[in-house]
């Protein structure tokens, strides 16, 4: 590249390709700490654009939104902002696994997330479509659009989601772009092939719209929202708040037969698809093919948004042909009138192989360029937010010199999301789940700001007025513990007479009123007035709650945490030629060579490395260390 | 520098040296010395004066006597691993130090990964440089010698059971999880009684195969068996039968005091750990009142006790007592009808009606033999065999958790599950009952080998319908 042959249109520090959910973290992280970023986006109108299922958060995507809000990022409060229905999720679960999910506003979203980008400041947002990265001596220098335009550049995150050489196909019918009528990006993955990239091409798939005035919602379920306000933000305040309400069908035996009788003209069986489709999203003929002893399946009807008649209907994903996505739907009791507004339909895309990752989502091959997203591997606008706001983060950090940031998997669920990506790769689109933590009980989503915001601070993501909330929340719940563990209660009779009062059972033995709220039935509210306790907010109390029912499973966590912790701070030197260390086994060494793990236990958990060639990981770099130490 | 876990393992190598050493490295080495060793001077081991040998006696955790030894305390960093280190000398003999490791397991002393003491000692700076590659080629060997062994018993019933177990495990969590994890899907809501009456079976399934490694220990420290009878009835000769017949005397230790001497005798290839031979001896010349209520309650608490009746004489008022004691008796009785070369006076069906009469339950079977000449030990062997191993299941199977790792894992694979046990006894919710669930599943992978992998999401697709 030299830049006096080529039109040169800008000069950023950072420039994301792709403005959905992960771009749009990346590029506001990047510019709120500093760097001038450049968001570009191959569609204006487009800019985070839910092209699937009208709702943001559930379990292991509201933590994840949790975490993203507690660092800095804007989803949170984004779908605060403009959500019509709350859920807490799992409230009978236990507390490790309570999840918020709201439904959105698509639009609404949308437009005010592009109201936040565009006033972010150091941030441009421009309407290009990215054809090339120009990639010279290991390092991005550049992207080149579709009308050779040049952005010269420090560090580009990848965020191109399913726009990659996408492909629609519905039926018997396929045509490129990307979702809901957007082009598709046609030209970037030869470049990133030309890299070195390796590509992994996906599928995934949406249901039908239908018209809301065109359902019968009395033969539906009614499925509301929490009377009680509820945000994903620890900053939101928002106390009331309309709620759309949900609606729930099933599907029957005249739709089953429907499917199966039209089962050879589906995507899946006819060929065209070709890409691998996530498990945990298939689509309704693939329901009924591995679990064809189901006698119904559940529909959810969730409306688009308030200023839209599009209801999505949610369990219904297909690829089949128009008309037999429009014969079954009116099976469907509500739907026998259904006027759909959209179809149906598959979509394939290129996505890289995240072992190509380092934890920092930075590429090992290619200095300073990043990739968060779908792009990855992953599904879902969680997922890729969270992905976003660490690219972005990484990548001014590299700028400035400074210490990139991996959350550990006991911190966070972001961070199990990227080990997991990283170190395993994925086969399938992925999706976060609670049960893919381990330490799940200490990365709870009312907690998310307790084990989150100082290092948002650090970072420099956590202005002021949320640094502060945060700290008298914090003192707030230390206060209150420490005075219940030093409130001293003895067994008196006038003890006795107080506590049967309150309905509770008397003590045997002097105890701290720590010690009384550790039974299941006691809760702050039934002590406070009793002992003249300060009261405490809810957020304070729920925390103060939980710190003293779950104290024994919360420390038992944190045992096994600081036992791998030990392994985790062990470093790695990214150098490491596997090569060179001797008594690797060949299968060991070859996975350690591809995802070259920063420390011993990222180096434990790939699949095909056993314990004992980690110990003698350990005894190599301990030599090599020993003998740069003579060398010295 | 200490690493996280104090380690243990046989020092010397296996067979049956003069003595043999278990050896203890990590922070918690002397702490666990101190609870099982006594030095002799009455003192406790963490007074006594590090790198001087000190004698004493191992005590397992209920007090029984384990073996005489001498103990070395080497405290960290002036030691093999730069660690504290604690060395215990036994009399050598498997069977003791397979004893006294278990022991330090149980305390709390994790099996040490094959050349693991070696590779502390490297990463804590007492190997020099030169020494690492052969510390990696060790780790490599062994790991590899070991899996070598336990792929031996993966073809066996081991693997097998524990595969069925984990299995069912899995399902378990991955209907958790599912729910968990879809709260919306059209899942099933896991039935929490249901789960705990699953997760009572598999507990008492990972007993059983506990107590099958009971025949590994059996094998290895001896069933311990009791010989009762009244004086003359003919003890001391079938003592002697069976020690003359076969040599293979582990550890005698005739000490000062009589109170805990301990023989081996091999019968038919069954250890037996004959407690308070002396007494036996000494009860047939005289009659020593605290001799006879030390025999009794070994007898009480005996595995086998071998009661012996002179056949000749008939049934006598000195036997009653002996009757009596059998009616305490928790282990198998093997009725001996001695002096079966001299006219018998008494059969089988008399004792068997004299047992139910006498509220004897235990009765496992009655042989009649001749301690002087040896008639009818053939038979003894056999029943003993039997009784050991069930009959059925051979000498190959019993092998099946002789392994002290295997077993420390079943121990604590059982401790989790009981965990899980209390939590869903308590109420409480589903992410709480999955936490021990998932490590007593976890743990139980460390036997074959299987870890931590995509299983149990997995489980849940292949189970579950879920999704949008």
């Amino acid at each position: 590249m030299c830049k006096d042959d080529i039109f040169v249109a800008g000069e950023y520090d950072v420039i994301v390709i792709g403005a959905g959910h992960a771009g749009v973290e990346a590029a506001l992280a990047s510019a709120r700490l500093g760097c001038r970023t450049l968001l570009s986006t191959l569609s204006l109108d487009n800019i985070a654009m839910m092209p699937c299922n009208p709702s943001v958060g559930g379990p292991g995507k509201g933590h994840l939104v949790r975490e993203l809000d507690a660092l800095g990022g804007q989803m949170g409060i984004n779908a605060d902002e403009t959500c019509i229905q709350f859920r807490m999720l799992n409230t009978g679960k236990g507390p490790a696994v309570h999840a918020l999910r709201a439904q959105a506003d698509k639009k609404h979203y949308q437009f005010r997330m592009k109201e936040v980008c565009e006033n972010q400041e150091k941030l441009d947002v421009k309407q290009l479509l990215i054809d090339e990265l120009i990639v010279e001596d290991g390092a991005v220098k550049a992207v080149r659009t579709e009308n050779d335009e040049y952005y010269l550049c420090r560090a580009a995150i990848l965020a191109t989601g399913t726009y990659l050489k996408g492909s629609i196909i519905i039926g018997e019918h396929t045509h490129t772009g990307g979702p809901n009528g957007q082009r598709a990006a046609e030209k970037l993955s030869e470049s990133l092939l030309a890299a070195g990239i390796e590509l992994m091409r996906f599928k995934t798939g949406t249901p039908a719209r239908v018209d809301s005035r065109s359902l019968d919602y009395s033969k539906m379920e009614l499925q509301p929202g929490d009377e009680e306000a509820r945000n994903f933000s620890f900053m939101s305040d928002v106390a009331t708040r309309e709620q759309v309400p949900c609606y729930l069908t099933y599907t029957n035996s005249e739709t089953h037969k429907i499917i199966m009788d039209n089962i050879h003209r589906a995507p899946m069986a006819n060929g065209l698809i070709k890409g691998v489709g996530p498990r945990y999203c298939p689509s309704i003929e693939t329901k009924l093919v591995r679990f064809p002893d189901k006698e119904r399946h559940q529909l959810f009807l969730e409306p688009e948004g308030n200023h839209t008649n599009e209801v999505y209907v949610q369990g219904m994903s297909t690829s089949l042909p128009m008309d037999v996505q429009l014969a079954f739907l009116h099976t469907i009791p509500g739907l026998e009138k259904a006027k759909m507004m959209r179809p149906g339909y598959a979509i394939e895309y290129d996505c890289i192989n995240p072992l190509q990752l380092k934890p920092t989502l930075e590429f090992k091959k290619i200095s300073g360029m990043f990739s968060a997203g779908q792009a990855n591997g992953t599904s879902g606008y969680e997922e890729a937010a969270a992905q976003g706001l660490i690219a972005g983060i990484n990548a001014a950090m590299k700028l400035k010199g400074q210490e990139p940031l991996v959350l550990k998997r006991s911190e966070a669920y972001i961070g199990v999301l990227i080990d997991d990506l990283v170190t395993k790769g994925t086969n399938e689109p992925y999706r976060i789940m609670t049960s893919r933590a381990e330490y799940r009980l200490l990365l709870r989503q009312d907690n998310a700001d307790l084990r989150l915001t100082p290092i948002g601070r650090k970072i420099g993501l956590v202005d002021d007025a949320r640094w502060q909330r945060f700290s008298r929340k914090k003192e707030a719940i230390d206060n209150a513990l420490k005075l219940l563990q030093g409130y001293i209660i003895n067994p008196s009779q006038e003890m006795q007479q107080l506590l049967a009062g309150a309905g509770m059972e008397g003590i045997k033995n002097s105890q701290t009123l720590y010690d009384l709220l550790r039974r299941p039935e006691v809760t702050y509210d039934l002590v406070q007035p009793l002992f003249s306790l300060p009261e405490l907010a809810d957020e304070v109390k729920q925390q103060v709650e939980t710190a003293i029912t779950y104290d024994g499973y919360i420390k038992k966590q944190m045992e096994q945490v600081a036992r791998m912790e030990r392994l985790e701070n062990r470093r790695i030197p990214g150098e490491l030629d596997y090569a060179d260390v001797p008594n690797l086994r060949d299968e060991a060494r070859e996975k350690l060579q591809l995802v070259k793990p920063m420390s011993l236990g990222q180096a434990g958990r790939i699949s095909g490395v056993s314990p004992a060639d980690v110990s003698v990981l350990m005894i190599y770099l301990e030599q090599q260390h020993r003998l740069e130490g003579e060398r010295a | 520098m200490q690493q996280d876990y104090t380690i243990s393992a046989i020092a010397t190598a296996i067979g049956e040296g003069g003595i043999g050493i278990v050896r203890l490295s990590g922070e918690r080495a002397v702490e666990i010395a101190d609870r099982c060793f006594r030095p002799s001077g009455g003192h406790r081991l963490t007074e006594c004066t590090p790198r001087l040998a000190v004698f004493g006696r191992i005590y397992d955790e209920e007090e029984r006597f384990v073996d005489e030894a001498v103990c070395i305390v080497m405290k960290g960093p002036h030691s093999y691993t730069c660690e504290d280190v604690v060395e215990l000398q036994c009399h050598g003999g498997s069977l003791v130090l397979r004893q006294v490791l278990g022991l330090t397991y149980r305390l709390g002393a994790r099996p040490a990964e094959p050349g693991e003491f070696t590779k502390r000692a490297f990463l804590n700076g007492r190997l020099d440089l030169s020494q690492a590659q052969s510390v990696m080629d060790m780790i490599q060997a062994r790991t590899k010698a070991s899996l070598e062994m336990a792929a031996g018993n993966l073809q066996g019933r081991l693997s097998e059971a524990i595969g069925n177990l984990r299995q069912e495990i899995l399902e378990i969590i991955a209907h958790l999880e599912a729910s968990i994890d879809f709260p919306e899907d059209d899942i099933e809501e896991v039935a929490l009684g249901e789960a705990e009456m699953k997760v009572e079976h598999i507990y008492s399934e990972v007993q059983d195969i506990l107590s099958s490694a009971d025949r590994g220990r059996i094998l290895r420290d001896g069933l311990r068996t009791a010989i009762i009878g009244r004086p003359n009835a003919g003890k001391s000769s079938l003592m002697n039968l069976m020690l003359g017949q076969e040599r293979a005397i582990v550890t005698d230790v005739p000490g000062t005091t009589r109170d805990s001497i301990e023989e081996y005798v091999n019968i038919g290839g069954i250890p037996l750990k004959l407690a308070d031979t002396a007494g036996i001896r000494d009860t047939d010349n005289l009659v020593e009142q605290i001799g006879v209520e030390r025999a009794y309650s070994y007898a009480r608490e005996a595995e086998l006790v071998l009661a012996v009746f002179d056949g000749s004489d008939g049934m006598q008022e000195a036997d009653e007592p002996i009757w009596h004691l059998l009616s305490q008796c928790s282990g198998r009785i093997i009725v001996i009808l001695n002096k079966a070369d001299l006219a018998v006076r008494i059969d089988e069906d008399e004792i068997r009606q004299l047992a139910a009469k006498k509220e004897v339950e235990n009765l496992y079977c009655i042989v009649s033999m001749s301690a002087k000449s040896g008639t009818g030990l053939k038979e003894l062997e056999e029943e003993i065999q039997n009784l050991a191993f069930g009959g059925k299941i051979g000498w190959q199977e019993s092998v099946m958790v002789s392994d002290a790792r295997q077993q420390d894992i079943l121990r604590q694979a059982l401790l989790l599950l009981e965990q899980t046990r209390i939590t869903l006894m308590n109420g409480m919710s589903e992410d709480f009952v999955v936490i021990d669930l998932r490590s007593a599943w976890e743990k139980l992978g460390e036997i074959t080998g299987d870890t931590i992998g995509e299983d149990i999401i997995d489980e849940i697709f292949s189970r579950f319908c879920i999704g949008k």
